[in-house]
């Protein structure tokens, strides 16, 4: 039985954790003991883009490449991916999260009398049964899963396998599909997006800034140790309720779920809903001038200091570095 | 128009997660419950649509009686009525498929949910009931408007938001800054104990999923302190020692 895998696409790349859910596929599939890994792209892509899907661990990219699907209409793509899953008779539906991809996941779940999995964070036991780890209460817990049907959609976390990038160059078939106009209901109108950025789900070093920063003409500072480090930027949630930074921005319980290797905390105390969204980090550092800041509990490496005074010294301790 | 929005009954944000009966169980001892706080938005923005266009609202939960103290809280804050399916919330798929029988009952014209849940943060009610009624889906919106027929929506996309616009009838998937969260007055919460809270027992349906155990995660060691000084050992740690540079 093969397993389809639903890639988002930005700016002309293939989205990292897209590739990442391909390579999950991939070793899910060696553990299974066989069927193929089909990646479905929507809308325009180049195609030798496309391919590079081979790399992560795809047998073949079905590319539907109807142009009505460049935007992520949800019922349109929940449709395409549907169509695709069963035009190849697969059993198992694998997507990394994402605002689209949650989306699209839910609807398929009923329209595949699938089992729908989210938040994975480790491939299935299948020992006896097939029993799924996903991460539970905002990464505070974990719950083992069993899944009773024969179709299942998995909806990976960030980090859940490695990303493979050795696989061979993968075929890229276009296919169509008649999808029904009522499934284009939703009209997206316009979109409002900042471009060149480093996205946060995706982002592998995240620099956030709290209220200790003072305010937004200080983020030049969070800005510049971001740049050098290659990193998205982050902040908690009072400083994107009071306007500083954007809400897309916001990290925490009620915002962006991170998960990063490094994740740079300036300025924030360090409260329980901000963990939330921060706890899938793998080494995490905070700079905070009160040494009590419950965010060191939680922190791998800290400076007790005046961010003012730290992130100057950091930022050029890092370009020295390279 | 009829508004229905479906709320959560999940442990404070600041609870700590604990585990019973060798791991199987949630350890309900000294965690206190509220409304989902994205189901609270979603709350929130529908008491103000009910004022601006004369609604009707309906709050429900799935869940057993011991919800029924967080559903008053909705009617608290503005709810008219609500209604509890009788049973214990076990897997999504069950969940909307109880949502999706009381909306077929009732008609409602938008209904309105949280992103995700706390405990489990599936993200995916709002999905499987629009599914399951045929009727769009949309998660997660940061901006709702009612014009008319029509509903124009903000839904926030990685780096930035994208704005639409669909008919009704209408699934919302709801988070901030949709609207600021309401606390319930004085008078809101005595009105609260007279609206009607009607129960319902639940369709059979089996489970798509099944928890077998919990797991926490592994205790974090001690923080290393670097000397505010010498950030260049910061660096060196994270380059040699934690490699992630
Ligand atoms: C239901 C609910 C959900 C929530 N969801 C979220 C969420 O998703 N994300 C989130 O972030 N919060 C969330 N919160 C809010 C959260 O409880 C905290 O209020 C918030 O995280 C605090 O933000 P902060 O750390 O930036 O500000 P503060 O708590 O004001 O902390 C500022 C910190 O900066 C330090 N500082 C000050 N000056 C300096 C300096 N010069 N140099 C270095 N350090 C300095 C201070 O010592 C302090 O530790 C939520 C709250 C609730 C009730
Ligand atoms: N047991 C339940 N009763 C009522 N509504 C629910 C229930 N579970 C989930 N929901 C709604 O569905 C949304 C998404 O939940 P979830 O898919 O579990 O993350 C929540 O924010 C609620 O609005």
């Amino acid at each position: 039985m093969s397993i389809l895998v639903y890639i988002e696409h930005a700016e002309g790349s293939v989205k990292k954790t897209s590739l990442e859910a391909v390579s999950y596929a991939k070793v899910l599939s060696e553990k299974l003991s066989g069927g193929d890994v089909v990646a479905v792209a929507l809308g325009t892509i180049a195609e030798d883009e496309l391919s590079k899907a081979g790399n992560a661990g795809a047998d073949k990219v079905l590319h539907i490449e109807d142009e009505k699907l460049n935007a992520g209409i949800i019922q349109a793509h929940a449709d395409a991916v549907g169509l695709a899953y069963n035009q190849i008779g697969a059993n198992t539906l694998v997507l990394a999260k994402s605002s689209l991809g949650d989306a699209v996941a839910a609807r398929l779940a009923i329209k595949l009398k699938a089992a729908l999995v989210s938040n994975v964070v480790d491939l299935p036991d299948t020992t006896a049964g097939y029993k799924v780890k996903r991460s539970i209460y905002t990464g505070k817990a974990f719950a083992e899963t069993t899944v009773n049907k024969e179709h299942k959609i998995l909806a990976v976390k960030k980090n859940a396998v490695d990303l493979k990038t050795d696989g061979p160059v993968a075929s890229v078939e276009k296919v169509s599909f008649e999808i029904g106009t009522e499934s284009f209901a939703t009209n997206i109108t316009s979109t409002d997006k900042a471009t060149g950025d480093i996205l946060l789900p995706e982002a592998d070093i995240v620099v956030s800034g709290g209220r200790g920063m003072k305010g937004p003409e200080n983020w030049g500072l969070i800005e510049s140790l971001a740049k050098e480090l290659g990193a998205g930027t982050g902040c908690s949630k009072p400083v994107s309720d009071i306007g500083w930074r954007p809400h897309h921005e916001h990290v925490g319980q009620t915002g962006v779920k991170v998960a990063p290797s490094l994740y740079v905390a300036v300025g924030i105390s360090g409260a329980i809903q901000h963990l939330a969204g921060v706890n899938s980090s793998k080494c995490i550092v905070v700079i905070n001038k009160d040494a009590e800041a419950p965010f060191f509990k939680a922190a791998d490496y800290g400076i007790v200091g005046d961010a003012f005074e730290v992130l100057p010294k950091l930022t050029e301790a890092v370009k020295a570095l390279k | 128009m009829k508004i229905l929005v479906c709320i959560t009954h999940v442990p404070d944000t600041t609870s700590k997660i604990q585990f019973t009966e060798n791991n199987t169980k949630f350890d309900k001892s000294g965690v206190q419950f509220i409304i989902g706080p994205y189901d609270d938005y979603a709350l929130a923005r529908a008491v103000e649509l009910k004022e601006q266009l004369g609604a009707s609202l309906t709050v429900l939960n799935v869940g057993e009686a011991e919800t029924e103290p967080t559903l008053r809280k909705a009617l608290a804050i503005g709810a008219d009525d609500a209604i509890r399916v009788n049973a214990f919330p076990s897997d999504s798929h069950f969940v909307a498929t109880q949502i999706a029988a009381i909306a077929k009952e009732n008609n409602y014209d938008l209904i309105m949910m949280g992103r995700e849940s706390i405990d489990f943060n599936g993200g995916m009610v709002h999905g499987m009931v629009g599914e399951l009624l045929g009727i769009p889906s949309v998660s997660p919106v940061m901006k709702l408007e009612v014009d008319g027929e029509i509903v124009k929506m903000a839904r926030e996309i990685e780096g930035g938001k994208e704005y639409l616009e669909a008919k009704l009838p209408l699934v919302a998937g709801c988070q901030e800054p949709i609207a600021e969260w309401k606390i319930p007055n004085m008078r809101g919460i005595m009105s609260a104990r007279t609206k009607p809270l009607q129960v319902k027992e639940a369709i059979s349906e089996e489970n798509a999923t099944e928890v077998t155990a919990y797991q926490l995660p592994p205790a974090k060691g001690a923080v290393k302190l670097v000397d505010k000084d010498n950030v260049e050992e910061l660096v060196r740690l994270l380059k040699n020692e934690a490699k992630v540079l």
